[in-house]
């Protein structure tokens, strides 16, 4: 009996044994064949054959790299993101490089902590990337750091998943769900699962799935959403009626939204260059349409504000934004000093003869050029934009507008209203009102008209200066930069109402729609000569513009 | 008005000192005006070369003397001083011009002269001329292979065709069009945008790319946008948060000497196809790169693709009148063919009786230090005169050796030269 039972009991064992030992060995080979990681083979032996490997077989180590689950691998893809790891030409050493501002290099050892001095760069050589290998590094890195980045990381993480909604994938984005808080990426979430019930054998599901898609606006969504409603080759749906029916309306509401926000992107594109376009001719309204001078280095102006901003940054490399802010006033004070000497040294000269006034001006607007050509080289100059100026705010996933535009869009009301502001409310204001009205009576009154003159060209100098600032973050600073601009400002004024600010601003926005509202049916090209015909056409209409002043002061 | 009369005075002084028995090259590029930019650069490559060539001894026991004129970026102004170097100073070569317009301009003299010109930039073809020499690339040299590049490597199945208008980017686009619709692409997913020289607004176009990129189809833009345009466009992709490896961008008039004037951080990633980088390994070329650097006595200048293809129409040159024996234009072309000399890039660059050379396409990213890193190299391709992508053009051809031909348009149906005088 008890032989019986210790027999028994040792089959018993050794079934537990045997089943044990099966199940070890199968976790044995799956997570060997998962990782293929043979316990000869170290994740330093396979990342060192990055160095001088070509890109496909970077490609191949990339993948075997992923296997690993190392420590290093996290900051080894993130310096190869980032084109920072190398390798030392002779001893085939991984290395993390970077070169420092004056050139010199700071290298880390890859594997150990030496760091190394007095490197020269022809010694090291970068390991390859490409867009490819660098989109497939970047969905790796998403993968490892889907549980520890900060809000932006996740979301991006699950974008890059979009594409790949395998099983893990949706298994991994439903753990995240769960301890995940922030409302922006559960809804996310909820869309990726989503897209990956589209492909599930339940029609109930799939139904659901594309109801809970319903109004969104992930481009991804509408490349699902259309791919459902596609027709074999006799023209019948091969999607389920139920699901062609559901998923045609949501198609629908999805494609109307687009169509909203595509209006309205529009829209912003338009008074971002309104904004532009207000900026660059509020000056002009000023020297042109209060004082009756036309100043063909209006444009000059502009480009010195440009050049000014290029100045200071040289002088402040490390602090962008500050850079920028103190560029506001520097450049208004260049501009508009430089605005003063013109008239004092000039145009003073040449009142009442705007024929020579132009010629002058035009010949002033070619030595600026040169002038610029020899101090700062006829090449462009750079201009980087701070931190808070570049990037785009997202409103959804269709509709986003950049921040640069944003703050020009901002800045360029604000200068407007001040300019306003100086113009109603200040005794300056009322001087350059006063003598542009009526010069000689304003002189009988006891008004300087001299000195208002020379205040009045500086003020419109100035707020070219502005511009200039403006312009630097959005294009080149070049020697050419206001020639570029001094047609687009006569227009505004001309088409706004001479001497008219409001004129000014309802013409510089509804140009700048306009002109965005063709541009994606005709092209820029074209876009552009409408415009120009159809102010011409215009001005045979209206000779004074939107808004002509009236009364005396009109004649 | 000062480098006009420094000019001039250049010009007299190198009249003056015309000794009996020197060779005269002329350096035709614009030394003022928009395209002084690039230009400038080939003509102190074409100084640097002439010295080097002096110190070696000269050729055919003369000494080689630069003559340098300043077309001003005017584009008839070309031909004038095209004249005026081959009649009035009776230079026995010419180097020069970059933009097409003003080649086609300079081309009805030359020919009328019987001169003899080499033309050193990348540029749309459709044309092969008895007097001129196509160093840089013809479309099948640059165009065709960036666009197979983006199919193949990177699955590029959505295209848009992003250029500035004028005749370079319309006719290259042509081609491309024709060429993708061959290779099986639909229409609708080639998207074409033409957009003025200096266009600075961007805001649109790259939100309708972007759109245009979002259907689901990986997207790519083929950009033959030119000079300055470049930097707001490339900007304003980074603004709205189109990386590389969204929608990658080739261009393929950004080089080395262009991004020196840009912040190259929102360009890394994007791709150039050329001839030649700077980032080329070959000992032939450091070796051009100090020499350059020295040359020019600044060590932060850049080399690029063009100074490359002047290096080897120079060389070209050189070795063709050794072998004449003669700079007699009527002795030296027929020499030209078939003479090989090592190009920048590790290979060797062959003339084809068709005026054009065998060139290495390469593929680049753009690096934040204004550098590019080579993803793909391809071998030699013969550069072809007349696409074969475009239908009135595939059935011409080109060759200037071969007696039966002899023109630089030959028509295989008709068996006829069509009369055109290029």
């Amino acid at each position: 009996m008890i032989d019986v039972m210790h027999q028994e009991n040792n089959k018993k064992i050794i079934s537990f044994l045997l089943s044990l030992f099966f199940v070890f060995s199968i976790l044995f080979f799956t997570s060997a064949a998962q990782s293929q990681q043979p316990d000869d083979v170290s994740f330093n032996e396979v990342a060192s054959q990055l160095a001088g490997a070509k890109l496909k077989q970077v490609a191949a180590v990339v993948d075997q790299l992923t296997q690993f689950d190392d420590e290093q691998l996290l900051p080894l893809l993130k310096a190869m993101l980032e084109g920072k790891l190398y390798y030392e030409k002779k001893s085939k050493r991984l290395v993390f490089a970077e070169i420092l501002e004056d050139k010199t290099i700071n290298v880390d050892g890859v594997f150990d902590e030496n760091s190394i001095e007095n490197v020269k760069k022809n010694t090291l050589r970068k390991v390859k990337t490409n867009n490819r290998l660098r989109s497939s590094i970047r969905r790796s890195v998403a993968q490892i750091t889907l549980f520890s980045g900060g809000i932006a990381v996740r979301k991006k993480a699950i974008k890059s998943m979009f594409d790949d909604l395998s099983k893990e994938n949706v298994t991994l984005l439903n753990k995240l769900k769960e301890t995940e808080k922030n409302k922006k990426v559960i809804n996310l979430i909820n869309t990726a699962i989503a897209i990956a019930d589209l492909k599930s054998s339940d029609v109930s599901l799939r139904v659901q799935a594309l109801k809970k898609l319903e109004g969104n606006l992930e481009p991804v969504v509408r490349n699902e959403v259309t791919k459902l409603l596609e027709k074999d080759s006799d023209g019948n749906y091969k999607e389920d009626a139920l699901v062609v029916s559901t998923a045609s309306k949501v198609l629908q509401s999805i494609e109307e939204n687009v169509k909203f926000y595509g209006y309205l992107e529009t829209l912003f594109f338009g008074l971002s260059l309104g904004s532009v376009l207000l900026l660059i001719a509020a000056g002009l309204a000023i020297t042109f349409g209060v004082m009756g001078v036309i100043n063909m280095a209006h444009g000059e102006m502009i480009m010195l504000g440009a050049y000014t901003t290029y100045v200071i940054q040289l002088l402040l490399p490390n602090n962008l934004a500050l850079s920028i802010l103190l560029a506001i006033p520097a450049a208004f004070i260049v501009s508009a000093s430089v605005g003063i000497l013109i008239e004092r040294g000039v145009i003073q000269f040449l009142k009442g003869r705007p024929l020579e006034t132009l010629l002058a001006t035009f010949g002033i607007s070619l030595i600026l050029q040169q002038c610029v050509r020899s101090i700062f080289s006829p090449l462009n100059r750079q201009v980087a934009s701070p931190e808070f100026m570049s990037g785009a705010l997202e409103i959804n996933p269709i509709f986003s507008i950049t921040y640069n535009r944003l703050y020009i869009l901002i800045f360029a009301l604000v200068v407007f209203f001040l300019l306003q502001l100086i113009l109603r409310k200040t005794s300056l204001g009322l001087n350059v009102r006063a003598v542009s009205q009526n010069r000689d009576m304003a002189k009988c009154m006891g008004i300087r008209t001299e000195w208002v003159d020379a205040m009045t060209f500086g003020l419109g100098s100035g707020i070219a200066g502005l511009a200039g600032v403006a312009l630097s973050q959005i294009t080149n600073v070049g020697p050419n930069l206001g020639q570029a601009y001094i047609i687009d400002s006569f227009m505004v004024v001309v088409f706004g109402g001479v001497g008219n600010l409001w004129g000014m601003l309802v013409g510089g926005f509804s140009l700048g729609v306009l002109n965005k509202f063709l541009e994606p049916q005709t092209g820029a090209v074209l876009a552009n000569i409408i415009i120009l015909v159809g102010i011409i056409l215009f001005i045979q209409k209206r000779p004074r513009g939107l808004f002509p002043q009236k009364g005396r002061a009109a004649e | 008005m000062k480098k006009l009369v420094a000019a001039c005075a250049l010009s007299l002084m190198a009249s003056v000192t015309m000794a009996a028995d020197t060779i005269k090259v002329g350096v035709l590029h614009s030394l003022s005006g928009t395209m002084a930019i690039s230009e400038t650069t080939l003509k102190d490559t074409v100084l640097m070369m002439i010295e080097d060539q002096n110190a070696k001894g000269g050729l055919l026991g003369k000494k080689l003397e630069p003559v340098v004129v300043d077309p001003a970026s005017n584009w008839p102004l070309f031909a004038e001083k095209a004249r005026e170097l081959l009649v009035k100073e009776k230079v026995d070569v010419i180097f020069g011009a970059w933009t097409s317009v003003s080649r086609k301009s300079v081309l009805p003299v030359i020919e009328e002269l019987n001169g003899l010109m080499f033309y050193p930039v990348q540029y749309e073809g459709e044309e092969s001329s008895k007097n001129i020499f196509y160093t840089g690339a013809a479309p099948n040299q640059q165009a065709i292979p960036a666009v197979d590049y983006l199919a193949d490597e990177l699955e590029v199945k959505r295209w848009v065709l992003a250029g500035t208008d004028y005749v370079y980017p319309r006719t290259t686009n042509k081609i491309l069009e024709a060429y993708l619709k061959s290779k099986g692409v639909a229409s609708e997913d080639i998207m074409i945008n033409y957009t003025p020289f200096g266009h600075s607004d961007w805001q649109g176009i790259v939100s309708s790319i972007k759109k245009f990129g979002g259907a689901g189809k990986k997207t790519a833009v083929v950009s033959t946008i030119n000079g300055d345009a470049n930097v707001p466009f490339y900007k304003e992709l980074g603004n709205q948060g189109v990386s590389a490896e969204d929608i990658p961008v080739v261009a393929f008039s950004v080089g080395e000497e262009e991004l020196s004037g840009f912040d190259t951080k929102p360009l890394v990633g994007h791709l150039a196809a050329w001839n030649y980088f700077q980032s080329a390994e070959s000992d032939a070329n450091d070796e051009f790169i100090e020499k350059w650097k020295a040359f020019i006595k600044n060590d932060d200048r850049v080399t690029n693709d063009p100074m490359e293809a002047t290096y080897i129409g120079f060389k070209a040159w050189t070795k063709a009148v050794e072998k004449a024996g003669s700079t007699e234009v009527d002795k030296v072309r027929p020499a030209m063919y078939g003479i090989k000399v090592p190009n920048l890039t590790g290979g060797v660059a062959e003339v084809l009786p068709n005026h054009h050379f065998t060139k290495p396409v390469l593929i680049g990213e753009i690096q934040a230090d204004g550098q590019f890193e080579v993803v793909s190299s391809t071998e030699e391709v013969a550069g072809d005169a007349w696409t074969d992508h475009l239908t009135e053009s595939a059935k011409i051809i080109s060759d200037w050796k071969d007696p039966a031909v002899n023109c630089g348009n030959y028509n295989t149906e008709t068996k006829k030269c069509s009369g055109q005088n290029f």
